[in-house]
């Protein structure tokens, strides 16, 4: 590979100012796929989900999916688009083996969605107003895995496997237009711009937008300008940066790159680049020169699509609060810092937590466990806060039996673990492990007298008024219950037996 | 006997295995013989099924034996056009492109023509992909018109036309996507339907122009082309472009012939230069017929048809550049080339390249140029202008013009020699100058025979255009011409076709 010369990021925005178009792809979680009633579940056998519609075999016909239609509105109204009153799909013809109908039923100039825009927060909490070109729908490709090369790219390979599984899944996707002026965070807006996005598809349950499953993907479009000037220079296209981290790097890499370049007298090659998770880095693929024609036509097997206004201002109605404003009002709600909410953002806790609450706990309960005892074991485990199990329920009655004091926390420590092992409910691990605090004087007085008679030199400084040695005796008694005495209740206990007042 | 059945219509032979005078499989067997008789001559088809046409048969008279209700058509065999995708039966479209495809699922059309109980004989000939007009594109061999072996049979259903007028099969199916049903009926002295865009399921058949392409019926008369089109017509749920609304009372049209107080328009445009006299002639004395019967007669002016044959040589390209795309050898039909050491766009070149005929080829490279940037506007968005021209010139004819139909010469010619305009595409394509507006505007338009043109004596075919939705107006009319013509020559036209 040949090295490619950058210039530090501090300096390249001394000289030059980043422009940036996002292009995300979304695959719908839509039942069925598009244009055919196949289904669109994921890991199934090779072309085990195919059909004669989606297969391209001669004679065969594509019909829209309506929720596919549905939910393409929905995420044009949840980004402040216009709807089309009328539009077409059209077909964009290239030739490739994993597409079977060498065309792809596209929209080209008639767009279901249009002239939005999409407020993202970046980390401090300022809001920068991404503006939304289009948002249109189209179908996906089939899956071309090649064999026999050294890196699994289509070049030295002997052979090629192609799976349709995949052609003809839903995909919604959203052209920003030119982003200007985030100046030196511009990366940072591209990863908050796709990360608020992401929330907003999710919120509109429209699909799960899965960055690490391919359900949501990412080209970052990049172009330089010497700062002060208004022409927009010649861009790079980085396709398939399919993290949340790899779209800011991605965008830093071509802004170091690209003013490498420029700086160097150097002139910036209109091409499409493959990003490299390893290194951060971008190589070049093909040049996109204006040979590429795709020959866009209206698609004659379809009818337009044309939305009814009635119906689109129903399902404004029904369109969730925006995530941002959600995450702001709860942020305001639990009284968390901006950073602290990143936090729980990040570890995907927040609905979790809202749904902990719903469930009896307080906010800050709720938080605790999420954000401590199950993010420390779900990241121990390698999973998804979501994935542990333990529902939100279940840890509101934790946080319920804590709260009378039926647990302390390390007891419910004990009892979470006993719940994520698949013991059953909070309440069954307390009654099968013997967990719940033991308060009952009886039974600890037994507890607390042994301590004593075992430690008669802090007893008699406890006699003699030094009142804080009692915290020796309280671990001993705590120890000998194995921590289940209620320790505000054994320390009572030893003062009152060593006629102390507390 | 096999000589009576094979002559009887559609209608007759469902009347006569309903009463049980025959059985089905009696009739199917007759045109099997029959086929087996001429075909070597003929070439109408490319695949007999013989076997699942016999178990077609008997499971209709099983069906009569145990005392069930039997449908119109029921044990009346077919000749079904190779472009629909019939269930582990070859479909090749006359390309060598699909030699050896066996299609995993019925067409739309097969499952109704199944349902219905009708016997689908076997496959017919056809010009490739349905480009042309006299089926010598097909990549199998030409079909001969039984009128006259050494002339074309029309194209591109010239396989189901020659079925027909050889008593091969009482009922055919065609494609008509700028004439495809109607020329090879004019020529070949038999009946063919292109009925309104979306009256008949496109979901199996296969694509040439999706926006201009329609299945319909073939017969040797109104009748049994009434009863095939009620077969095949309807909504159906996986063509997005059919229609959902009722079918049109057609064969009640059918069966009441009447042109009585009727408003019949000719266009101006479909006469002149390249018609043939004897053609002109037996359309002339259509229209003095159709003013016996009482209609009256008016001329009509269409001035955007003149536009039609330039607009249709643009849009059927362009769409049939991207149709055809899917044949890239990667999933289905032929594969060349593919030894181990070319790339998968060198084998689709290669499969590509040896797969289509020249007449396809010609096609695809025309509209992949009419849709390429820089150039769509100017052709393929003029196309499409003239195209809602020619809508409005229907309209006004329809509409302001107060006409219940139009009429024309089907073609401007009867049936050419084999071979003579092959090389001379311009010549091909001007053999569907009068029916190609009704396939760019989308209305229903028939054929009958009008006679034969005395210099040749080969048929001319009468062509009938109604408004879409009012494919019942052709049968109508067409009832009435087809009566009134019949008891003049005292036969049936065809029954001049020497013997084959």
């Amino acid at each position: 590979m040949t090295t490619i010369d950058l210039v530090s990021y501090e300096d390249a925005l001394a000289s030059y100012d980043p422009v940036m178009g996002l292009e995300v792809h979304v695959e719908l979680g839509t039942r069925t796929k598009m244009f055919c009633g196949c289904s669109t579940e994921l890991g199934a056998e090779p072309n085990s989900q195919t059909c004669p519609t989606c297969l391209g075999l001669p004679g065969s016909l594509p019909v829209v999916n309506a929720i596919g239609v549905e939910s393409a509105v929905k995420i044009g109204l949840a980004l402040h688009c216009e709807i089309a009153e009328w539009c077409r799909f059209a077909r964009k013809n290239y030739f490739y083996p994993d597409m079977p109908k060498n065309f792809q039923t596209s929209q080209y100039d008639e767009p279901i969605a249009f002239n939005g825009y999409l407020d993202v927060q970046l980390e401090d909490g300022e809001v920068f107003r991404v503006e939304i070109e289009r948002a249109h729908m189209e179908e996906d490709t089939g899956k071309s895995t090649h064999v026999g090369g050294a890196t699994g790219r289509i070049h030295g390979a002997s052979h090629s496997l192609l799976d349709y599984n995949r052609a003809g899944i839903p995909l919604i996707e959203i052209v920003t237009k030119p982003i200007e002026g985030a100046g030196e965070r511009a990366p940072e807006v591209a990863k908050a711009y796709v990360a608020e996005l992401r929330e907003l598809i999710k919120a509109l349950g429209v699909s799960e937008a899965r960055m690490e499953m391919g359900q949501m993907r990412c080209d970052v479009n990049l172009s330089l300008r010497p700062n002060g000037t208004e022409k927009f220079g010649t861009r790079s296209e980085t396709k398939n940066v399919n993290s949340l981290r790899s779209v800011e790097r991605a965008a830093r890499f071509e802004i170091m790159r690209h003013a490498a370049v420029l700086s160097s007298g150097g002139t910036i090659v209109q091409e499409t680049r493959h990003f490299h998770e390893e290194d951060g880095s971008t190589t070049a693929g093909r040049i996109k020169d204006n040979a590429e024609d795709y020959r866009y036509f209206p698609e004659p097997d379809l009818v337009p699509v044309a939305p009814a206004r009635e119906w689109v201002e129903e399902l404004r109605k029904g369109l969730p609060e925006l995530p941002r404003v959600r995450r702001n009002r709860l942020r305001e709600e639990w009284g968390v810092s901006e950073h602290d909410m990143q936090s729980i953002l990040n570890a995907g806790a927040v609905d979790l937590i809202v749904a902990t609450i719903e469930a009896g706990a307080d906010a800050a309960s709720a938080r605790k466990w999420w954000m401590g005892e199950l993010a420390r074991r779900a990241n121990e485990a390698g999973t998804d806060l979501a994935a542990l199990e333990i529902t939100p329920v279940q840890v509101a009655r934790v946080c319920a039996l804590v709260a009378e004091g039926s647990l302390n926390d390390k007891l419910a420590r004990q009892v979470i673990e006993g719940v994520l092992a698949g013991e059953g409910d909070p309440d069954a691990v307390v009654a099968a492990r013997g967990l719940a605090v033991v308060s009952d004087d009886s039974a600890l007085g037994t507890a607390v007298d042994e301590a004593i008679a075992a430690n008669a030199g802090i007893a008699d400084k406890i006699r003699a008024g030094k009142v804080a040695a009692a915290g020796a005796l309280v671990g001993a008694v705590m120890k000998a219950t194995r921590g289940q005495a209620d320790a505000a209740r054994v320390r009572e206990l030893i003062l009152e037996r060593l006629g102390v007042e507390g | 006997m096999t000589a009576e059945l094979i002559k009887l219509t559609a209608a007759e032979i469902a009347a006569k295995i309903a009463s049980g005078e025959v059985t089905a499989v009696q009739v199917t067997e007759a045109h099997l013989a029959r086929i087996e008789a001429v075909d070597e001559k003929v070439n109408a088809f490319l695949h007999v099924d013989r076997e699942g046409a016999l178990a077609q048969a008997r499971a209709v008279d099983d069906k009569r034996a145990r005392g069930e209700k039997l449908g119109p058509l029921a044990g009346v065999p077919l000749a079904l056009k190779d472009i629909f995708t019939t269930k582990g039966i070859p479909t090749t479209v006359g390309s060598k492109i699909l030699e050896g495809w066996i299609p995993p699922y019925d067409a739309t059309l097969t499952q109704r023509l199944k349902a219905a109980d009708v016997v689908i004989l076997g496959k017919t000939n056809m010009d490739e992909f349905a480009m042309g007009s006299s089926t010598e594109n097909s990549a199998y061999g030409p079909t001969g018109n039984p009128w006259d072996l050494t002339k074309i049979p029309g194209g591109s259903g010239g396989g189901s036309s020659a079925a027909l007028a050889a008593y091969e099969a009482p009922l055919a199916i065609g494609t008509d996507t700028g004439g495809s049903i109607r020329q090879p009926a004019a020529v070949t002295g038999t009946v063919g339907v292109k009925p309104t865009y979306g009256a008949v399921s496109r979901y199996g058949m296969v694509a040439f122009s999706s926006s201009l392409d329609q299945g319909g019926p073939c017969a040797r008369t109104v009748l049994d082309a009434a009863l095939l089109h009620e077969a095949i017509a309807g909504h159906d749920p996986l063509d997005s472009t059919s229609i959902d609304a009722p079918v049109p009372p057609v064969v009640e049209a059918a069966r009441n012939g009447d042109v009585k107080g009727m408003r019949i328009g000719i266009v101006k445009q479909f006469r002149g230069e390249g018609y043939q006299a004897g053609v002109l002639q037996r359309f002339d004395e259509s229209v003095e017929l159709l003013k016996e019967l009482g209609a009256e007669v008016v001329e009509v002016d269409c001035p955007s048809f003149d536009l039609a044959l330039a607009a249709y040589y643009l849009i059927a390209p362009s769409e049939c550049s991207s149709n055809l795309a899917r044949f890239d050898a990667m999933r289905y039909g032929l594969r060349v080339g593919d030894d181990g050491t070319k790339s998968a766009e060198d084998v689709t070149a290669l499969t590509r390249e040896a797969g289509f005929g020249d007449e396809v080829k010609r096609r695809v490279i025309l509209g992949t140029y009419a849709l390429s940037s820089g150039y769509y506007d100017a052709y393929y968005g003029s196309a499409q202008k003239v195209r809602t021209l020619i809508t409005r010139d229907f309209e006004k004819a329809f509409g302001e013009g107060g006409v219940d139909v139009l009429i024309s010469p089907t073609t401007p010619t009867t049936a050419f020699p084999i071979g003579e305009r092959a090389d001379d595409p311009m010549a091909m394509y001007l053999a569907d100058l009068c029916t190609i507006p009704t396939n760019l505007a989308g209305n229903a338009a028939m054929s009958l025979p009008c006679g034969l043109a005395p210099e040749d004596g080969m048929p001319v075919g009468l062509q009938i255009i109604a408004p879409a939705m009012a494919d019942d107006r052709l049968y109508r009319v067409g009832a009435a011409v087809e009566a009134a013509f019949t008891a003049r020559w005292g036969h049936p036209l065809l029954e001049e076709a020497p013997s084959l």
